[in-house]
């Protein structure tokens, strides 16, 4: 792997069964980029995530990552019993967890919640605890897996922009798995469709940031299309 | 800002529809009925007054409350009801003690390992078929009629539900916590430390609550069977000298000392799990 490159994933096989829910897929992911990989439910998204982060080794193929990574799920997973800081602190090699915490609550504005259970936060602060708990592990890749999918349209619009800042700030490579078009092209470098196990197509994003919708307009239909919706069925 | 805010609530709610409070009769009936839960008590205690003074059955058999309560302070004066309870709570917290700190350690030991699981789980499930009391002859034959059977069969009572709930609160752990937490770097210990095990509490206070309450009862028992010290003694002793206040006073105080470790079992584990009522 050359040093440009933080993932590199060759020829990857995986099988449920007789069904290969990634049948030979390429990818590679370059230092600091903002990566989106769509796809209809059940292609292989998690899937594909699930072996970047090491929870699943039984596949064929090869799949590199080259420094630390991290994740935030669909939902937070914080751990109920713990406080709020205590969950971003735990598992750090650090001497001071408790201002290595503090000072990542206060980079998505939480900390003054640093000392509440998770079970006071609404599902947009307990998100945003969830991606600071990933970004203080300082990850050379972070995937993110549908991290949004649950929350309302006003607090998602608002966590986009925190996760542009945070990537701006951090520059991890980033992988952002979602199923919803418009938050690809509103956060990604590069935008990729995952369908018949592997990347099916592929689109670079040019607009400049903060990006509008509009002026993404036809990109957008060439994605969706490419998704087997016609833009006239969607819109 | 105020003036259209005050004027928005006005205007969505026609005057008479205030937001209703629960309706006064509603609590009132509430309230009523919780002063009822205490008369039926206090007529069952004052009909036993009545009956037992005014001679209807013989003080051998039921002695009125207040005999019960001069009985009571005649105890306490001589002592032999701080020693009796000095030695029967020691009993108790001895052999719960031992008994939940083995049922804890084996349902860890079980519950984490597949062949802790395959050594130990069938093991305690032949045990926990046998009726607990039918072990008392067995016990005495092995142990005597000391104190070492007593604390065995307290140590059982308390070992077994603690065993089962904590393996069993081990075996829910829930998954996707473990997987994020492989994720985030945590070590083994600290995963079993701050996901499986506060995970598994509570699972494991229930299974505390039932222990005591539990090897409370195989306390009481063990003493009525073969005893020299402690509350059961006090009753028994009373028996044989048909002083029959007393063996109420040994009872009542079995009750009240029962109601207070579930109380205090009770208080921990709501601050134990204290972040659930977040």
């Amino acid at each position: 792997m050359t040093g440009a490159d933080t993932a590199r994933v060759r020829g990857l096989v995986k099988q449920f069964g007789t069904r290969r829910v990634l049948d030979g897929l390429e990818l590679t992911i370059r230092r600091g980029e903002f990566v989106a990989l769509l796809g209809r439910s059940g292609s292989g998204k998690s899937t594909l995530l699930r072996v970047l982060a090491g929870m699943d080794t039984e596949v064929q193929g090869e799949s590199v990552v080259d420094g630390r990574v991290s994740m935030a799920f669909q939902q937070p997973r914080l751990l109920p019993w713990r406080r709020v800081w205590r969950n971003i602190a735990l598992g750090l090699r650090t001497d001071d967890p408790r201002g290595v915490a503090r000072r990542a609550l206060a980079e998505v504005y939480l900390d003054e919640r640093a000392d509440a259970w998770p079970g006071t936060l609404s599902g947009g602060e307990a998100q945003r605890v969830s991606l600071a708990r990933a970004l203080v592990r300082e990850p050379d890749l972070l995937l993110l897996d549908e991290p949004f999918g649950s929350l309302d349209a006003l607090t998602r619009l608002a966590m986009h922009r925190l996760v542009t800042q945070l990537w701006q700030r951090h520059r991890p490579a980033v992988l952002l798995v979602t199923h919803d078009v418009d938050e690809a092209l509103a956060l990604a470098d590069r935008v990729l469709v995952l369908a018949g196990g592997r990347i099916a197509a592929e689109h670079i994003v040019p607009t400049a940031r903060p990006r509008s919708v509009a002026r993404q307009a036809e990109l957008r239909a060439r994605v969706l299309s490419d998704l087997g919706v016609d833009d006239h069925e969607a819109a | 800002m105020t003036s259209s805010s005050s004027g928005l609530l006005t205007g969505t709610r026609p005057a008479g529809e205030a937001p209703a409070p629960p309706r006064p009769s509603a609590r009132r009936v509430r309230r009523g009925l919780k002063l009822v839960r205490w008369v039926s008590p206090l007529v069952l205690l004052l009909a036993w007054q009545v009956v037992s003074s005014a001679g209807l059955v013989s003080p051998r058999k039921l002695p009125p409350l207040t005999t019960v309560w001069q009985a009571t302070l005649e105890v306490a004066g001589n002592g032999q009801l701080g020693d009796g309870l000095a030695v029967s709570l020691r009993r108790m917290f001895i052999g719960f003690v031992i008994g939940a700190l083995i049922g804890a350690a084996l349902g860890v030991f079980a519950g984490l390992l597949r062949w802790g699981d395959a050594t130990v789980d069938p093991v305690i499930q032949m045990i926990r078929n046998v009726p607990l009391f039918g072990l008392i002859p067995l016990l005495i034959l092995w142990f005597g009629i000391g104190e070492l059977p007593k604390l065995v069969l307290i140590a059982l009572a308390a070992g077994l539900p603690i065993y089962i709930n904590v393996h069993t609160g081990i075996r829910h752990a829930d998954p996707k916590l473990v997987e994020a937490t492989s994720v985030l770097g945590y070590s083994r210990w600290e995963r079993l430390l701050h996901v499986v095990l506060p995970g598994a509490a509570s699972y494991t206070m229930v299974g505390v609550r039932l222990g005591v309450a539990s090897s409370w009862l195989a306390l009481v028992v063990a003493e009525t069977i073969a005893t020299d010290s402690g509350i059961g003694y006090m009753i028994n002793n009373a028996r044989d000298f048909l002083r029959t206040d007393i063996v109420i006073v040994g009872l009542l105080v079995y009750a009240l000392v029962g109601l207070l470790m579930d109380t205090i079992v009770r208080l921990i584990e709501r601050w134990i799990l204290r972040w659930r009522a977040a």
